[in-house]
């Protein structure tokens, strides 16, 4: 107990950059990965090329090397000065974006082609049925296989920790420096993780009872 | 390719998809060509940069480094099944003095980050109570834990999805418990499973560079190692291309080999359709 209530700033502060690095990439992972899954089921080939290509690359390359390039391989570039923490952000919303396309690409795929077909018949253009009629209907099947996405995502931002961004991963080492137990204030962070993770799973629970038996 | 969202284009439609496949070839090339030429003004197409692969010990450094991660991919690997096979059979148990614990094990280890896992395996056993295990058994072990927890749902969820008659015409014709569990639940589970599993294996694979993070011997730190000295004209980004390939090759034959065993899985007969399937496995992303 004395370990969290001597290092409390440690702990706020810690977990402050985790949910920070969660709620940006979470947002930019679930706009990136819609516009990739857009891509994907677009009947022009080139950009459904692109988002094949994207998301075959980023499933199989292990975020940790994701983050090692914008670390250590960006800065090498010349490019814009960024901070650790936006390009973090950056690495783990492209890596996310992948897991989110394929999620709402596969709720596409249950849409019936009977709706579809009937806001064709109805004249609507492509953008006007996936926005209108397939997006809605398919984000009801998507919400149990989103939300692990995202709660994979919370945990993930650990990683950056590795990567100079303070977050919750890094909390051992200032209890290190500190002196204190280092295995009881890294339990507390995995009990910390368990109570974050709890209300999201409860949220998944609920939204897809509300939704999920509709169809 | 017909599809859901859209006809077979017509004369205008075609002509629209060819404009917005010019702009999207332009967009992307337009991203892509900035990075390269980032690349060629920061000089990181000098033959310099690339020597280092010409090197037969830094070639044989990269392969014990692959080495390693295949080793701790493949122990984990094992490790996680038999995990996730004994506690999926603890959390479908009768009894609650196994069920409730079992449950409660599975579902911490699932919300853990890994490498929250892995720094208390390595640093809190260590200046905790004074067990200190290697960086590898670290990486293994924490593997376990998080991939083996995942893997128990996926097995129960397995189970659950055999048809009901089976396992009450199992008992009907006298079987006892372990029995209908080991001869008819299990290989019919296992068998609608296994492309999951095969995939959640891919996760186990891309997570053993989190090893990189505890200074465990593999792909990663060797690329960090390669990519800071100097005397090689400091070739990070061109260690992590080299690296990034390797991962995703070793990636696309495993996933490759899943998608094999799918398809044989169901051409032949009796796969029972799970709906839980997807859901389950993508409580493994990471």
């Amino acid at each position: 107990m004395n370990v969290l209530l001597d290092n409390l700033d440690v702990y706020i502060r810690g977990f402050g950059g985790t949910l920070g690095l969660f709620v940006v990439a979470a947002i930019g992972s679930l706009l990136l990965g819609t516009l990739i899954a857009g891509m994907r089921v677009s009947p022009v080939p080139v950009l459904r090329g692109f988002g094949t290509a994207y998301v075959t690359i980023l499933r199989n390359t292990p975020l940790t090397l994701v983050l090692f390039f914008f670390a250590f391989a960006y800065p090498r570039l010349d490019l814009v000065d960024l901070s650790f923490f936006t390009l973090a952000s950056i690495g783990l919303t492209l890596y996310t974006a992948a897991f989110v396309c394929e999620v709402v690409r596969s709720g596409i795929n249950t849409v019936p082609v009977g709706q579809a077909e009937a806001s064709r018949a109805l004249g609507f253009t492509f953008t006007q049925i996936l926005g209108q009629v397939v997006l809605p209907q398919a984000m009801r099947a998507t919400v149990p296989p989103m939300t692990n996405v995202q709660i994979a995502l919370l945990k993930n931002t650990t990683i950056a920790a590795g990567f100079a961004v303070f977050n919750a991963g890094g909390i051992y080492q200032t209890l290190s420096e500190r002196g204190y137990n280092v295995l009881v204030g890294l339990l507390w962070v995995a009990l910390f993780f368990v109570i974050l993770v709890a209300p999201l799973t409860w949220m998944q629970r609920s939204l897809d009872a509300r939704w999920g038996v509709s169809r | 390719m017909s599809s859901v969202l859209y006809d077979v284009p017509g004369p205008v439609a075609r002509a629209r998809n060819r404009i917005l496949g010019v702009v999207g070839v332009a967009a992307i090339g337009t991203v892509i060509g900035l990075v390269l030429y980032r690349f060629y003004a920061t000089g990181q197409f000098a033959p310099r940069m690339w020597e280092w692969i010409t090197y037969i010990e830094i070639q044989y450094r990269i392969l014990e480094a692959l080495w390693n991660t295949v080793r701790a991919f493949a122990v984990a690997a094992v490790l996680s099944v038999v995990f996730g096979a004994l506690f999926a059979a603890g959390r479908l148990s009768d009894h609650s003095w196994l069920r409730v614990p079992s449950t409660a094990i599975v579902e911490f280890f699932r919300a853990v980050p890994l490498l929250i896992l892995i720094f208390i395996l390595y640093f809190g056993l260590d200046q905790g109570i004074g067990i200190q295990i290697s960086a590898f058994w670290a990486v293994v072990l924490g593997l376990m834990l998080y991939n083996g927890s995942v893997l128990a749902e996926v097995f129960r969820a397995g189970i659950n999805a055999v048809p009901r008659g089976q396992s009450e015409a199992a008992y009907a014709l006298g079987m006892r418990k372990t029995r209908v569990m080991s001869s008819v639940l299990l290989p019919q589970g296992v068998r609608s499973m296994l492309p999951t599993i095969l995939s959640q294996l891919v996760v186990v694979l891309k997570d053993t560079a989190l090893g990189f993070l505890i200074l465990y011997e593999e792909l990663l730190l060797v690329a960090r190692q390669l990519g800071s000295q100097g005397q090689l004209g400091s070739p990070i980004l061109q260690v992590a291309l080299v690296i990034a390939v390797i991962y995703i090759g070793l990636c696309l034959i495993l996933s490759g080999i899943s998608r094999l065993v799918e398809k044989r899985l169901t051409r032949g007969p009796v796969a029972p359709k799970t709906t839980d399937t997807g859901q389950v496995g993508g409580a493994g992303v990471l």
